[in-house]
């Protein structure tokens, strides 16, 4: 256990400076696009392609998808989602120079891995309605909102996190 | 002055080919810092791990130290930078739902990607799980667009909320972060190990 522990510490960077990089990242984002991050807005892209694919009529005829749908480009030719792609490449190039490429489940040993897969999809299903509500996810909204003092940002930060402190009881099983 | 690319002073044909590398460095540095781990980022709601904490609020602190440092010297033109809308209702209610989807996915949109290019299955199926819960929204836009598109406060910042100077905010809040993270090495020490 005790060499597990010192292996934990030292596979990863210091926060400190993965916080310092990321926000060197997001200064330069908004000063080459005039834009922050992202990573659900790929995702919705995603939805209103397959969508629009399975039932073009369909697509067209809802209020939400017919947004982001256009004559003359695809939904997927969007900047977030060239973005996402890239977040696929730096994160395995991460995970391959550190060796930590492998299929795997992560949960708590009090759990089976099929209840953790269950609350992994109960989850997403929940993350993913709230960041289409909120207008964005922990990037696009909270993180970047508070670069340029968004009040909303900063709202949805409080609102994440405030929550997750609240409701961390009933999960405490899934993770400690 | 920048932005640059909204001011013409770089091609827009590069603008694919930057979003593919600051996404490249955006993965890089979650998947770096252990955001691939759903454990770990649990971890701040259980006092065991605070690299959430810590990363995200060092990001956010030295990303508006630098904006509007840059602002101050007039290499960026903060009023053409895009100011993430404020829908009060929206942003309290869409974030209370991702608040309990955090706690029970583990993951968050950003963090799931990378954790499925490492080949994390509970990322993965998260991320089908995000994909659903966007295609639930648009099925339900009709009852839910009130909420949506109602309390629009505009593109308001905590300069017009607060009303006062965003130099205040900036160092206020960057003494709410430092103060955090002295606070979490406390508690991390008094909270029982986990080890994952």
């Amino acid at each position: 256990m005790k060499n597990k522990k010192q292996k934990n510490r030292h596979v990863y960077w210091n926060p400190y400076f993965g916080g310092f990089l990321m926000g060197l990242l997001i200064i330069l984002t908004f000063y080459l696009t005039g834009r922050g991050l992202g990573a659900s807005g790929a995702l919705k892209s995603g939805v209103v392609t397959i969508v629009d694919t399975v039932a073009t009529t369909h697509a067209h005829s809802n209020e939400y998808y017919s947004k982001f749908l256009s004559e003359d480009k695809s939904p997927m030719n969007n900047w977030l989602v060239y973005e996402a792609i890239g977040v696929l490449f730096g994160a395995f190039l991460s995970g391959a120079f550190t060796g930590r490429i492998k299929w795997k489940i992560d949960h708590s040993p009090k759990i089976t891995s099929k209840r953790r897969l269950l609350f992994a999809l109960g989850g997403g299903i929940l993350f993913g309605l709230g960041a289409q509500i909120a207008r964005g996810c922990t990037s696009g909204a909270a993180l970047s909102g508070m670069a340029v003092l968004s009040t909303g940002g900063f709202i949805t930060m409080l609102s994440i996190f405030g929550t997750g402190f609240i409701v961390a009881y009933f999960f405490r099983k899934n993770w400690i | 002055m920048g932005p640059l690319i909204p001011n013409g002073l770089i091609p827009l044909e590069w603008n694919y080919v930057i979003a593919i590398l600051i996404g490249m460095a955006f993965g890089y540095i979650l998947e770096a810092s252990g955001f691939s781990s759903s454990r770990k980022l649990a971890g701040v709601f259980y006092g065991y791990d605070f690299v959430v904490l810590k990363v995200f609020f060092t990001s956010a602190v030295v990303a508006v130290l630098g904006i509007f440092y840059m602002d101050y010297l007039n290499l960026v033109d903060i009023t053409q930078l895009y100011v993430h809308p404020t829908y009060l209702w929206a942003a309290i209610i869409g974030g209370m739902v991702m608040g309990v989807g955090f706690l029970a996915g583990g993951f968050c949109p950003g963090t799931s990607l990378c954790a499925v290019a490492i080949g994390k299955i509970d990322g993965i199926v998260f991320t089908i799980g995000l994909m659903i819960g966007i295609f639930i929204f648009a099925e339900l836009f009709d009852v839910l667009e009130p909420l949506f598109v109602g309390s629009n406060l505009g593109n308001i910042t905590l300069v017009d909320t607060l009303d006062i100077s965003p130099y205040w905010i900036i160092f206020i809040f960057t003494i709410i972060a430092l103060v955090s993270f002295v606070i979490s090495d406390i508690v991390r020490k008094k909270v029982k190990k986990v080890f994952y």
